[in-house]
């Protein structure tokens, strides 16, 4: 991918069942930015990250990764470039073995046996999860399922990481860990969450969704001290910006 | 349901014993399961009333639960959980041929019971065989076998895909079981009432799980075929395996060993 544009224009896209998901979205995401999608249950967020990586074409508009607009005759090319994942790690990883669910990928990729061993181990090691290569990943703790989750993703060295909700369900020790890991990742990085306070951490730029539409884009500081837009989109100040309950400083 | 998941489907203990160390774990994926096919044919061909002729066949699941480190009580008690199947298959057999076949003593069995206890044998032996061969080599790897045998491409999918999802599907009722117990003060079956909704709900989220675990394997570009790294190679130990145990099972089945033994020691004529 030349130049790892993320582009979103003007997408629509509702499910089967009616609900209008997606009415109007656009954005443009540049090489190496962190974007924070944010916005109350059901404003679209998941489904902006469904269309990223090919599992729903839009309806109308488009998006496009890098020159690929996202369709079906590109998905294979759109699929290396962005590696998403998923909210449920237990939705994400499948096969009897950890190493093989990181190399599961490599393989599908058409890589040779020595590659896929090297980069299946790097990916592991990446994470912090080496030791856990022979373990059935049914047995692993949430924290350890997203780790693997994402080497499973990142052995696959895609240009854009998607990430649903990575901080759910993880207790403060494993999310402080993950903030760290996704920090120490060059790749652009566009992260759907409720976790603000993650958000600020990891992405200077936020983009916040209501209702399928985007109602604001800008820098994550800024916006996270709007409480009138917080509020619109069910959202609350994260707790680094809310100073002290005594004196508000 | 939790009895369900914890005694009927705990599979995932199964795919645990496959990371073991033994020589048979070692042992070529298609090896195991070319023999335990020639097995299964070999125990099937038997003739229907043979039972004494079938006991030198417990050597090989033996053997495949002992030298791969299986625990035996586990193994027969999945073969267990599904016996049922076999005990209705023969269930009329004993009513159906009532004439007498052997004479223990003075006590007289007929054929319908001798073909009755023939199925059941071969039922245990054929089940503890596949299920000790698949806790060993792994199911995934044992797909790969099938597929590399020649096995039809739907078909392989198919059991991965039936295999992923048994997974889910327990999961879920687990969750759901919970659920309802933990507003459940009354002790005792569940109503139908309960039941009913409860299963429909299962089946819902079941579908919306296996959709999204589809889409987050079409997204590591899943093709539908499953690729895994080959583990082994097939060796000459590989092909002495089979041609070893090919070469048991055929005698096995060509002479009644365990007559042949009994005439021997007994001195009396075969």
């Amino acid at each position: 991918m030349s130049h790892h544009l993320v582009e979103a224009d003007s997408v629509h896209y509702a499910y089967p069942d009616g609900t209008k998901s997606l009415q109007g979205v656009s954005f443009r995401i540049t090489h190496g930015e962190s974007v924070a999608l944010v916005g109350e249950n059901g404003a679209g967020k998941s489904t902006v990250l469904l269309h990223l990586s090919g599992c729903l074409f839009a309806a109308q508009g488009q998006i496009r990764i890098g020159e690929y607009p996202v369709c079906a005759a590109n998905i294979n090319a759109v699929r290396r470039s962005v590696g998403m994942v998923f909210q449920n790690s237990d939705d994400q990883l499948f096969m009897p073995t950890v190493f093989d669910d990181v190399a599961f990928g490599l393989l599908n990729m058409g890589l040779g046996k020595e590659v896929v061993e090297a980069k299946a181990a790097a990916a592991l090691e990446t994470v912090g999860a080496a030791h856990l290569r022979q373990r059935p990943p049914y047995r692993l703790s949430q924290g350890e399922k997203r780790a693997v989750a994402i080497a499973a993703v990142l052995a696959m060295s895609p240009d854009v990481l998607v990430l649903d909700e990575p901080s759910a369900s993880l207790d403060p020790a494993a999310r402080r860990r993950l903030i760290e890991l996704l920090k120490s990742f060059q790749h652009t990085k566009i992260i759907a969450t409720h976790d603000l306070d993650m958000a600020l951490d990891l992405c200077s730029r936020t983009i916040v969704l209501h209702k399928g539409q985007v109602i604001a884009d800008g820098r994550t500081e800024q916006l996270f001290q709007d409480e009138e837009l917080l509020q619109r989109s069910c959202l609350e100040k994260p707790l680094r910006l809310q100073g002290c309950p005594v004196c508000g400083k | 349901m939790s009895t369900i998941v914890s005694k009927y489907f705990d599979i995932g203990y199964m795919e645990s014993l496959a990371q073991g160390t033994s020589a048979l774990h070692q042992r070529d994926a298609r090896a195991l399961v070319l023999t335990t096919f020639i097995f299964i044919v070999t125990v099937v061909s038997l003739d229907k009333y043979s039972v004494s002729a079938l006991m030198p066949f417990f050597f090989y699941p033996m053997s495949l639960m002992v030298w791969g480190g299986l625990p035996v009580g586990y193994v027969l008690s999945k073969a267990a959980a599904v016996s049922v199947v076999a005990l209705m298959v023969g269930i009329f057999n004993p009513l159906l041929d009532r004439q007498v076949f052997v004479w223990v003593g003075p006590l007289g069995i007929s054929g319908g019971w001798m073909s009755y206890i023939s199925v059941l044998l071969r039922f245990l032996l054929t089940v503890t065989a596949v299920l000790s061969m698949v806790a060993i080599a792994g199911f995934a790897v044992f797909c790969q076998a099938l597929r590399t045998l020649g096995v039809p491409k739907p078909f392989v999918v198919q059991l991965m895909f039936l295999y992923r999802y048994v997974f889910v599907l327990t999961e879920d009722a687990l969750r759901i079981e919970r659920a309802r117990k933990a507003r459940s003060f009354q002790p005792g079956a569940m109503r139908y009432s309960t039941y009913i909704p409860l299963l429909g709900h299962l089946l819902l989220r079941t579908f919306d799980r296996a959709e999204r675990i589809y889409r987050a394997m079409r997204c590591r570009g899943f093709d539908g075929k499953f690729r895994r790294l080959q583990r082994s190679r097939c060796t000459g130990a590989d092909v002495l395996f089979v041609v070893g145990w090919a070469a048991f099972f055929l005698a096995a089945r060509a002479y009644n060993i365990p007559a042949q033994l009994g005439h021997l020691i007994m001195g009396t004529k075969g």
